[in-house]
């Protein structure tokens, strides 16, 4: 059965990069703009009694931010501990241990090279 | 596995250009709104976004600028630099220099082509000098050198995982495989001595600790991303043990040129692409499956076809029918985009041009919904730029002269677009000093358009300024240039099938009203037959058609001739003449005449027969021919056959005199 990712970014050309690139992979993508809209996908995701797997979220975001969306991923029963990564361009530390607070899993620093994503991913899925 | 993502470089070049037209307009708006967050916050992340994609596909100069640029948004968001109105002017540029970028990274003709690269360079400097100075000029230099030559270092790199880290499911060993591949000379001791007595070994813990050393060019926050999934408890620390000299060491030999490196791979080919909304789409898939089922319903009754079932067979049809024009109209919809995506540009160049003329001026827009098919909207951009730089420059007078003439300081151009019966009609006003038709006149019979003893209406007069070869400044000024005047954008209006006029009241303002079909690829029109040959009438040209009684024709000096309808003298232009075609009807008494009117000129055209009004898909004949005065395009008929499609001004203008012959053959 394939696995679904959740994908969370505003950069159109981004998203579609890391889906492409999951799809590759072997993933089902679902796609939002921004946290509130990653909500939203999960909890209808949830409606629907499908299963998230993986979680991949952009930090700078508008309506609601990564560091913001992933605590209320956290708080959330179905995806407590799905992974979640973060792609961040921030190479300075503040950003990420914000995410690592808020209970990511990981981040994945862009530009990404899409061999390293999907290992990277098979370290964080079984 | 290769993953290819070159593919989504279009992607990221629209989006782009999303992004630098909202930034522009957001950069305008936060002129007004000095300490707006939400703006400057958006703004951010419009940089942000492009830097980020930009360096998926290795666009390095984009990269370097925009985060030298996000930097200083950075700092303004929060509050550590104040913006003030240099500032604005200073983002503006960077954002106009980051559009430039993109563009050269699209061409790939590369940065240097034009000296961008200095310029972002220059830029980088001056934002640099916003920020307060050297907070970036280390920053630039940093990531230069992180760009050119990379300089190498011995790390020492000191790895304690939390003792959990097997109960996350990750495994130390990926780090320090990651960590051999980041370098060269990996080497690693482990360090056993945390083991407990095996009594008190728990299987599930981690005891072992790593020091690793490599020789790597990667920074230590490189470094320290691969740690990104076991960093949790863990400890970490990165020691740089190259020798002091090696620091000293100028790379010489590395710093060989990179120039000649990329040789570009032929031309880019540049696909224009729609965005189009999802609910659209959804919407087409409908009407898609309606058609497959009517189709299937269709087949299904012809496979056990009795007469009986006639009925059945006609209504099956209906439903073809119907599901087809509306699959037409909705994949007609796709092409129509909303007038926004034009009239974004302009805040920007009304208020560089108010800067310019020491004007003041406020740009109203309205309707930017209203939607056109994309081909019209692209080729709008050019007149429409023309007419609201004609207001600003023509139209608004300077402050002290409007405060003379008891107007506001401050003068207003108004740019609005809305739908009526079938055209959509966008019109620039401004309350300027408006048309002044003494000296239109003047000037007309000057130069020669007009004699001195014509009788002329006022809207004649204001007509006179889409002549060509027609200019009213009274000196050349630096906004609208010379030469390029209101004929100009009249041609380019007509070549979309609009009509461009003007009204206009002295001292109070004009008004300039563009009309426009809401679509170029499918027209409405009246089939007229001449001889064996079919032609079409864009429907909206068509006044009347009539069948003339003996006496209402008329021959005119020159061999002209001319039809009266209800008292006017129509010249007649007879069809058959126009393209050289033999067998048509030569007496119009026996013949039909139909009445076109373009531009409030009428004229009748002589034609044998008319054979009914039908929607037809426009195809261009320059394409695969060549432009022909007087043919718009060609279709196809649905018994098979092609037949063209008349352009009613371009009929009146070769009016009677030029042959077509030749043009059939």
């Amino acid at each position: 059965m394939s696995r679904t990712a959740l994908v969370v970014d505003d950069s159109i050309s981004m998203r579609q990069m890391v889906c492409h690139t999951l799809s590759r992979a072997g993933f089902q993508t679902i796609e939002a703009g921004n946290g509130a809209e990653g909500l939203k996908q999960l909890d209808g995701a949830g409606r629907s009694g499908k299963r998230v797997d993986l979680i991949i979220t952009d930090l700078n975001m508008p309506v609601m931010d990564g560091i913001e969306f992933i605590r209320q991923v956290r708080s959330l029963d179905q995806a407590r501990y799905t992974p979640v990564l973060m792609l961040t361009t921030e190479s300075s530390g503040d950003k990420k241990m914000q995410g690592k607070a808020a209970g990511a899993t990981g981040w994945i620093v862009k530009p990404f090279d899409p061999a390293r994503l999907v290992e990277v991913i098979g370290r964080v899925l079984p | 596995m290769s993953i290819d993502l070159s593919e989504f470089k279009d992607v990221f070049f629209e989006e782009s250009a999303d992004h630098l037209a909202a930034m522009e307009t957001l950069l305008l708006e936060l002129e007004a709104h000095p300490e707006d967050s939400e703006r400057m916050h958006a703004i951010f992340r419009a940089v942000h976004s492009i830097k980020g994609s930009a360096a998926m596909f290795g666009f390095d100069e984009v990269v370097r600028f925009a985060h030298g640029f996000e930097s200083l948004l950075d700092d303004m968001r929060s509050a550590r630099v104040r913006n003030t109105a240099v500032l604005t002017g200073l983002l503006l540029r960077a954002s106009d220099l980051l559009q430039s970028l993109v563009a050269a990274a699209k061409s790939e003709g590369g940065p240097e082509s034009g000296g961008l690269s200095a310029a972002a360079t220059a830029l980088l400097g001056e934002i640099d000098a916003a920020r307060g100075g050297a907070v970036t000029a280390a920053a630039v230099a940093a990531s230069a050198a992180k760009g050119e030559e990379r300089r190498t270092r011995n790390l020492e790199v000191h790895f304690t995982p939390e003792p959990g880290i097997f109960t996350t499911g990750m495994d130390p060993l990926f780090v320090l495989r990651d960590l051999a591949e980041a370098g060269s000379g990996y080497t690693a001791a482990t360090y056993v001595s945390g083991l407990p007595h095996l009594d008190a070994l728990d299987v599930s813990r981690c005891y072992l600790r790593w020091t690793a050393h490599l020789a790597t060019d990667r920074g230590d926050d490189e470094i320290r991303d691969l740690f990104a999934f076991v960093e949790d408890g863990a400890e970490i620390k990165i020691e740089d043990t190259s020798p002091a000299a090696a620091l000293e060491t100028a790379p010489a030999a590395a710093a060989v040129p990179v120039a000649a490196q990329a040789v570009p791979p032929g031309q880019p080919v540049d696909s224009p692409t729609v965005r189009v909304a999802t609910a659209k789409v959804d919407k087409l898939v409908d009407l898609v499956g309606e058609l497959v089922i009517a189709q299937s319903v269709a087949s299904q009754i012809l496979e056990h076809f009795t007469m009986e079932r006639l009925a059945e067979m006609r209504e099956a049809f209906v439903n073809l029918e119907r599901n087809t024009r509306e699959l037409q109209e909705r994949v007609m919809a796709v092409r129509m985009q909303p007038l926004a995506g034009v009239f974004s540009r302009f805040p920007r160049l009304v208020r560089d041009l108010a800067a310019q003329t020491g004007k003041r001026i406020a740009l109203e827009t309205g309707g930017e919904e209203t939607e056109l098919d994309k081909g019209v909207i692209e080729r709008l951009a050019d007149p429409l730029t023309h007419l609201v730089r004609n207001a600003v420059d023509h139209g608004i007078e300077r402050p002290a002269d409007r405060k003379d003439a008891g107007k506001p300081e401050q003068g207003v151009v108004r740019l609005t677009a809305h739908h009526e019966s079938g055209n959509v009609i966008v019109e620039v006003a401004d309350d300027g000093k408006g048309l002044n038709l003494d000296r239109i006149r003047a000037k007309a019979i000057e130069r020669g358009l007009v004699t001195a003893g014509e009788n002329l209406s006022e809207e004649e007069i204001q007509g006179l300024i889409f002549r060509p070869g027609f200019s009213t400044a009274e000196k050349v000024t630096d906004v609208s240039g010379r030469g390029v005047g209101m004929d100009v954008v009249r041609r380019n209006v007509e070549a979309m099938s609009g009509t461009v006029t003007v009204h206009s009241r002295h001292g109070r303002g004009s008004v300039f009203r563009i009309k426009l079909p809401l679509t170029l690829a499918i027209l409405d029109g009246l089939l007229v037959r001449v001889g064996t040959e079919v032609f079409i009438l864009p429907l909206i040209s068509i006044a009347e058609s009539i069948r003339p009684r003996p006496q209402e024709l008329r021959q005119v000096g020159g061999g002209g001739e001319v039809v009266m309808v209800r008292g006017q003298a129509l010249p007649l232009l007879r069809l058959h003449r126009m393209f050289g075609l033999e067998g048509a009807e030569e007496d119009p008494t026996a013949a039909s005449v139909v009445i076109l009117d373009q531009d409030n000129r009428r004229f009748a055209l002589l034609v044998d027969d008319l054979l009914g009004q039908q929607q037809v898909v426009v195809k261009s004949l320059e394409a695969h021919f060549r432009k022909v005065d007087g043919v718009m395009g060609a279709t196809i008929l649905g018994d098979g056959r092609a037949a063209l499609i008349l352009d009613v001004a371009g009929l009146i203008a070769i009016g009677g005199g030029r042959s077509l012959a030749g043009v059939l053959d």
